[in-house]
């Protein structure tokens, strides 16, 4: 399946669940992430048909091709959490809190796009352009309640996508880190903005009620199974060749702590067919 | 006991992995096989004296290990306390939760490093195991100032590996001060939010403080800062010559 007939088919189940309940939203969002996951991985990030990869593509050096996937990861938080903010959906939290988070948020993913854009120009490359992008999935969510879901329902959708945003910046960032390295100047910068995704990924998923880290490859009460690629291999006890749970014993060294004590990465295509998920062109 | 017996193979096991992860790590580990025993580690005198003794941590990949197993030291050793103290005993049960991970992934973090430095480094490169340290500013039956130091602490960390990463010169290392400033800033970040909410400031996870509103970026400060700046928990000496 390549990746036009894949977002072809995206597109048509869209149109025959309009209406659906949340949970079949969830659950038909699972299916296609499992296609989604098979599509991107024979062809890779070459076969994505976004303007973003496209220019990612044939961007010389690696760590040109590690800012502009940076570049489209943030525009698409950026796009998410002002959407969020000028839509209602906040409100449903009467405390006040949740909004603040989401401007807090939002003011430093616009800011991130600010910068990776006049890093990529310093450099005297071309930032890739702003893709579209449609945070329903094809109409799988409705996190702003543009359709209708409902507030509680959009609300909850709304916590989840961003969680599952910033565990995934988190782990691309992280992923992306060796592409920088010997340009100090870069991998500082990448370091600093990956420790701010950290800090919003904590608090979003307190805000849902989670702990701040992961444990195992858990994705947590609440969030729609599709959003398990971002959690697959966080599960992972082996760290630079060790397995971190024989280093001694108690509660420090149990699988739990053992993997909610390292995040792990993922790769530039793992993040690319995540993003692309609602990534329209 | 099942887990013992575990533990004692895989060290060997260990140690071999952890020397694919640089070549400087076979020289040094060959020496440690023939050196054998003489590794006890003598402790250093915690007189404030310019001794030519004072361990540094070295340059490279191995000063940052050394380095990073320093803070990781300290952490743990806070929260060690933490945990033995009666705020801790007596907190409510999510501020209870939130600090006893803290507590295993921080122990978690400091026998990593023990691990990784030797298995890669001469024992006369590597950080002695038990660093001094002085918490008499700390009142451990106190909530905000347990709560106040962890924020401390953690922001601390957040930016000493994001200052260190460029000193870095094994990929593979790099990767690993990924991991684990990541999960530093979700502590920060837990931290904050608890005393965020006490003072209805919901931004303080991520507070302007701590990260430049202008560029988004946390910070990240070169190693002599750092050390300076948690001088005053630390009482045994050494020093960072090789580091910036």
């Amino acid at each position: 399946m390549n990746i036009i007939k894949f977002l072809d088919e995206f597109t048509s189940e869209n149109l025959s669940n309009k209406g659906s309940s949340r949970r079949d939203a969830l659950s038909t969002f699972s299916s296609l992430g499992k296609k989604a996951a098979l599509a991107a991985v024979p062809f890779g990030m070459a076969t994505v048909t976004n303007k973003a990869k496209a220019a990612t593509m044939f961007q010389s050096t690696e760590a040109v091709g590690a800012l502009q996937l940076a570049l489209t990861l943030e525009y698409l938080e950026a796009s998410f959490y002002l959407q969020a903010l000028n839509s209602n959906v906040l409100d449903e939290d009467g405390t006040g809190k949740a909004n603040a988070i989401y401007e807090q948020i939002s003011l430093h993913e616009s800011a991130h796009v600010t910068l990776l854009q006049d890093t990529l120009v310093s450099l005297g490359e071309t930032p890739v352009d702003e893709p579209t992008f449609d945070f329903t999935a094809g109409g799988s969510f409705d996190p702003f309640n543009e359709n209708g879901t409902g507030q509680a329902t959009a609300y909850a959708q709304l916590l989840a996508l961003a969680q599952a945003f910033e565990d995934t910046g988190v782990r691309a960032y992280k992923g992306q880190a060796g592409a920088l390295m010997g340009n100090d100047v870069l991998l500082t910068a990448a370091l600093q903005i990956h420790s701010v995704e950290a800090r919003h990924a904590s608090e979003i998923r307190r805000l849902r009620g989670l702990q701040g880290w992961i444990t195992g490859n858990e994705r947590g009460a609440g969030m729609p199974a599709d959003t398990q690629a971002v959690y697959n291999g966080e599960e992972n006890i082996i760290q630079g060749g060790v397995d971190v749970t024989t280093l001694g014993s108690g509660s420090p060294f149990t699988f739990d702590s053992s993997t909610e004590a390292y995040d792990e990465t993922i790769t530039a295509d793992e993040a690319t067919t995540i993003a692309s998920l609602f990534i329209v062109s | 006991m099942k887990n013992k017996k575990i533990k004692v193979e895989s060290i060997n096991n260990n140690r071999r992995r952890f020397l694919k992860m640089s070549g400087i790590a076979l020289a040094g580990s060959g020496i440690l096989l023939a050196c054998s025993n003489d590794d006890d580690f003598t402790p250093i005198d915690p007189a404030p004296d310019p001794d030519p003794n004072t361990f540094d941590l070295g340059g490279g990949d191995l000063g940052v290990l050394n380095y990073a197993y320093a803070l990781e030291q300290l952490e743990a050793e806070f929260y060690t306390r933490v945990v033995n103290g009666s705020y801790w005993n007596g907190a409510a049960s999510e501020e209870k939760q939130i600090l006893q991970d803290l507590y295993n992934h921080e122990v978690n973090h400091r026998e990593f490093f023990k691990a990784a430095l030797n298995a890669n480094f001469d024992a006369d490169l590597v950080l002695p195991e038990s660093l001094e340290f002085n918490f008499e500013s700390v009142d451990f039956s106190n909530r905000n100032s347990v709560l106040e130091t962890a924020q401390l602490l953690e922001d601390t960390g957040v930016k000493a590996y994001n200052g260190a990463g460029k000193i870095i010169e094994t990929a593979a290392y790099l990767v690993i001060a990924g991991k684990i400033v990541s999960v530093e800033a979700r502590h920060a970040a837990a931290i904050r939010s608890i005393r965020g909410n006490d003072m209805g400031d919901f931004k303080l996870f991520a507070g302007d403080d701590a990260v430049d509103p202008n560029t988004g970026l946390d910070g990240a400060e070169d190693p002599s800062v750092i050390i300076d700046a948690a001088g005053g928990f630390i009482v045994t000496p050494f020093t960072a010559n090789q580091l910036p």
